[in-house]
């Protein structure tokens, strides 16, 4: 019987991004369930997906953080906790510079939720999860 | 009149395929034959207890002369990553339904959640493939 592809056990790490990104995941547990040392994990995360690990949960967790910006009418403190950011300072911060705007910016910019009602909660996080870039708190340790 | 028939998965180890579609999903064998002048090429389908005319194609990726193996290694990897194919499958009652496949086995990558369109929830194959499964809200 063929064997399983590499890649199916890199899934399975960015899966536990999408699914618990409301709790404190980190890279380190993105990389037990891959069954994989944290350094091997990034590198091998990064080839198969485009972004590192961290780049990766953290762009989830500010996708998340938008849609709710967008849907609900929770402060931004709330938000921040509900995407499993501890910071509310570096979450403005990290906001800021992928959506060029703070999160009542953003907010105040979008049109009423019912715009997206019908299209699939999959489709909008795939497709809404902002582009990486770098930041300075990826790229230069190489485990994360 | 044009219906919709089968869609095609690829699917790494059919036979483990056929399992977790039939125990654990809970679908029927629509078809399941293995041809041995055509290379024991295997035409798997499954579908939906009552639903005789859909059927997923669970698909074994190719070798050569069909595929080249740079392009099946790129069809593996792609499957892997779970970019390869989704089936949207609808059910009167997620909740219901979660449980009931979660208590065979099938690992959920999202339980089921309110959205302004029903009641999502999702779960991949053995080969990395996306299933959802939604209860979709009659809009009238």
């Amino acid at each position: 019987m063929a064997s399983v592809p590499p890649a199916r056990h890199l899934l399975r790490a960015r899966d536990l991004a999408d699914a618990r990104y409301f709790e404190k995941v980190t890279v380190a547990d993105m990389a037990r369930v891959a069954g994989l040392s944290r350094a091997h994990f990034s590198q091998e995360f990064r080839r198969a997906f485009g972004d590192s690990p961290h780049a990766y949960l953290l762009t989830r967790r500010l996708e998340r953080a938008a849609a709710l910006l967008r849907t609900t009418d929770r402060t931004v403190a709330d938000i921040c906790v509900d995407v499993g950011l501890a910071s509310i300072g570096s979450f403005t911060t990290s906001f800021a510079r992928m959506y060029g705007k703070s999160p009542t910016a953003y907010r105040a910019a979008f049109p009423p939720a019912s715009t997206y009602a019908r299209i699939p909660g999959c489709v909008l996080r795939a497709y809404a999860r902002p582009q990486h870039r770098t930041f300075r708190e990826d790229g230069v340790k190489p485990c994360d | 009149m044009i219906t919709l028939a089968k869609a095609q998965l690829w699917v790494h180890d059919q036979e483990e395929a056929r399992r977790f579609y039939t125990e654990k999903v809970g679908m029927e064998v629509h078809m399941d034959v293995t041809l041995p002048e055509m290379g024991d090429f295997r035409w798997l389908t499954v579908g939906p207890p009552g639903q005789d005319d859909v059927s997923i194609v669970l698909m074994l990726i190719p070798g050569p002369p069909v595929m080249d193996s740079q392009t099946a290694d790129q069809v593996r990897d792609l499957m892997g990553k779970g970019f390869a194919g989704t089936i949207f499958l609808a059910t009167d009652d997620c909740q219901a339904s979660y449980k009931e496949l979660s208590a065979r086995g099938v690992e959920f990558v999202e339980k089921p959640e309110e959205r302004p369109y029903g009641i999502d929830s999702a779960f991949r194959d053995p080969s990395g493939n996306h299933i959802r499964l939604t209860q979709v809200k009659d809009f009238g």
